[in-house]
């Protein structure tokens, strides 16, 4: 049977990196800074959780740290986006970049190899339930900011300052101090991803081992409206392309065409998902193809 | 006369100075100064082989080559961030040109030149029509450029990939690699050195992106629309025709470097070896530090070359690794963000916006998530 428990199993372990990612890059869309960093705020957990793990001998150390150092990396994005009011979009390139470059130059400095840094002795993440305790983390995660979104006043005030910055401000509520928070609350929970995919996943550290989760992980928040229940749906489909890849290799499909289908599965998720969606803005206003211009 | 150019040249150095473009640099090579140090190396014995290795009688060649690479990929990206899009799917692009490139040169029934041509024309156009790809699918489906340039590139090199372990592979070789070109199919070389003709074709594209950007009213349309895409689509510059036309100039162009690369040394697809020094996030560096300006982009992307071979021999001198010519390329960017605003032709929610600027109202802005704008198209 191809579509068993199994996979659903492998689908929800495979998520959770994404997961956490999305959530972070949610808050922050929600808060009105486009992040697109998560790639390297992730990349940077990875190497942290991994060095830490491999120096104390503690993976759970190796968490904490790796959330600390991805929060603190996320500064770079709200120094530049909200009180320099730089480039978003850039400053998410140039993130991306400078974490693979720096962990690979740490990689070789400190471990003094070069590609992949693996040790029998290094430590990982241990199994709660067959699932690993950052993915009830993530879980709670979800619940959480859906709360925090639509009950409580943080929440309200963090999406007042996303959609109205001015109106926020004039209330008094400081528009930079939530998209602080907001960016460095996305850190943590990258570092957290970071951490799941070099010590929970996989137990190792290689050169941009991300990947291009981060990435998907902007996808979802898209493909999620920026909802936290949306974003975990996105990243559960994710999760399952990723656990179905897998399972087809076993059954012979070469392994090239397995590696490419989360990309083709995202991508076609958001065609159905906008397209879905401008159905039902054709609906309500009539004809929406006659608007003109872009807003 | 004399005097009046010299004041000129006088104010310009003063300008150049001031301008973040220097600041972000001098800055970049400040915190690599900084990491040398912590790793116990002289930052100027350090630069001073980053110069002398890629500039000097040795290295040269190895940066011309390099620069071929980086330039192509530079203007590739900087063509259509000169009208605001990011293109994020440069591997993809390069990587499928390498592969038509290499198909076609193994098994063209021409002759030798002939087969180069057609190669090169292969090259270019699988590389444009991926490309072209990406922005039908921000035309007609809604998906953001940047995201849907950037997916769609994973595929393509996978596909790549597996063509070259499967049906293409070398047969008896244990390296993932097509055959070796059949001889005389490959760009004429200068003298003995790795420079090929693949530099010169470079170089007339950035000629050719010049000239259209000063001089030709295409050129005037992009710049409109980079500076202020509302006014441009005002004045009547059919926005989504641009995309898709930019996207295939810039996926030609990324194509065209892959089939270079297949075309010189080592006259094969290897996987991996176009995609793997990263010249697509050099370029795309070099076109943001130049802000896509024709020149500035030839002059980023000559220094990020010298900095990349120049990486090399400072790790053979000094034993720092050369990833940190990587860091230093990114510092450089980081910095020139937070000092600089593009304007971008359609605003997701929240990307770049001014705090202190009025918001027009947007229909769907109600809605959360950034492609909720998207549908007021």
């Amino acid at each position: 049977m191809f579509l068993d428990s199994d996979l659903l199993m492998s689908a929800l372990r495979a998520l959770t990196p994404i997961l956490l990612a999305a959530l972070g890059g949610a808050l922050c869309e929600r808060a009105g800074v486009f992040n697109i960093g998560l790639e390297g705020m992730m990349l940077m957990g990875c190497f942290t959780a991994v060095a830490t793990s491999w120096f104390t001998g503690s993976p759970w150390l190796g968490v904490l740290a790796a959330a600390l150092a991805a929060a603190a990396y996320s500064l770079i994005l709200a120094v530049g986006a909200v009180t320099l009011r730089g480039d978003a979009v850039v400053l998410g390139v140039a993130m991306n970049l400078l974490a693979v470059g720096l962990t690979s130059f740490l990689l070789r400095t400190v471990f003094g190899v070069q590609g992949t840094f693996d040790d029998p002795s290094l430590a990982g993440l241990p199994l709660v339930g067959g699932f690993s305790p950052l993915a009830y983390l993530a879980w709670a995660a979800v619940g959480v900011s859906a709360l925090l979104l639509s009950r409580h006043v943080w929440g309200l005030r963090l999406r007042g300052v996303g959609e109205a910055p001015d109106a926020a401000a004039t209330l008094g509520v400081s528009p930079a101090r939530y998209k602080y928070a907001a960016v460095l609350v996305s850190g943590v929970l990258c570092g957290l991803a970071g951490a799941q995919l070099a010590l929970g996943n996989v137990t190792l550290f290689s050169e941009n081992m991300t990947a291009g989760r981060g990435w998907i992980a902007v996808v979802a928040v898209m493909l999620g409206r920026a909802l936290p229940l949306g974003v975990l749906l996105a990243a559960l489909l994710f999760g399952l392309a990723e656990a179905a890849g897998f399972r087809l290799q076993g059954l012979g499909m070469p392994q090239q065409a397995t590696d490419a289908a989360p990309y083709v599965v995202t991508l076609v998720a958001l065609f159905l998902s906008t397209a879905q969606r401008r159905r039902r803005t054709a609906r309500t206003t009539g004809n929406a193809r006659t608007t003109g211009v872009a807003p | 006369m004399a005097v009046d150019s010299t004041g000129v040249l006088a104010a310009r150095a003063k300008g150049a100075l001031r301008s973040p473009v220097t600041f972000s640099v001098v800055a970049g090579l400040v915190i690599g100064a900084l990491f040398l140090v912590g790793t116990g190396a002289d930052p100027l014995a350090a630069y001073g082989a980053v110069v002398t290795g890629s500039l000097g009688g040795d290295g040269i060649g190895a940066t011309l080559t390099t620069g071929t690479s980086v330039l192509g990929l530079a203007l590739a990206l900087a063509i259509p961030l000169r009208a605001g899009l990011i293109n994020l799917g440069g591997d993809g692009q390069l990587v499928l040109g390498g592969i038509a490139a290499a198909v076609t040169g193994l098994y063209s029934p021409l002759p030798a030149p002939l087969t180069v041509v057609l190669a090169l024309l292969a090259g270019t156009a699988a590389g444009a029509a991926y490309a072209a790809l990406a922005a039908l699918c921000e035309n007609r489906f809604g998906v953001p450029l940047l995201v849907s340039s950037l997916l769609l590139s994973y595929p393509a090199t996978s596909f790549a990939s597996y063509l070259v372990r499967h049906p293409l592979k070398e047969p008896g070789s244990s390296l993932p690699q097509t055959r070796r070109l059949p001889e005389g199919v490959a760009l004429p070389a200068f003298g003995t050195s790795t420079v090929t003709a693949g530099l010169v074709l470079v170089l007339l594209a950035a000629a050719a992106y010049w000239f259209a950007d000063r001089r030709t009213a295409v050129g005037y349309e992009i710049r409109m629309t980079g500076l202020n895409p509302r006014f441009a689509a005002y004045a009547g510059v059919e926005r989504k025709g641009l995309t898709l036309r930019l996207m295939a100039v810039s996926g030609g162009l990324a194509g065209l470097v892959g089939s270079i690369g297949v075309l010189s040394f080592p006259y094969r697809f290897l996987d991996g070896s176009l995609t793997a020094p990263g010249y697509t996030w050099t370029g795309l560096t070099a076109a943001l530090l130049a802000a896509a300006a024709p020149l500035g982009t030839v002059l980023a992307a000559f220094f990020f070359a010298v900095l990349q071979v120049g990486g090399l021999s400072m790790e053979r001198t000094t034993e720092v690794p050369r990833e940190l010519t990587q860091v230093l390329q990114a510092i450089v960017i980081v910095f020139l963000a937070a000092r600089l605003r593009f304007p971008r032709p359609r605003r997701t929610r929240g990307e770049d916006r001014d705090p202190g600027a009025p918001e027009p109202p947007t229909p769907g802005s109600a809605v959360p998530g950034s492609a909720a704008q998207r549908e007021a198209v």
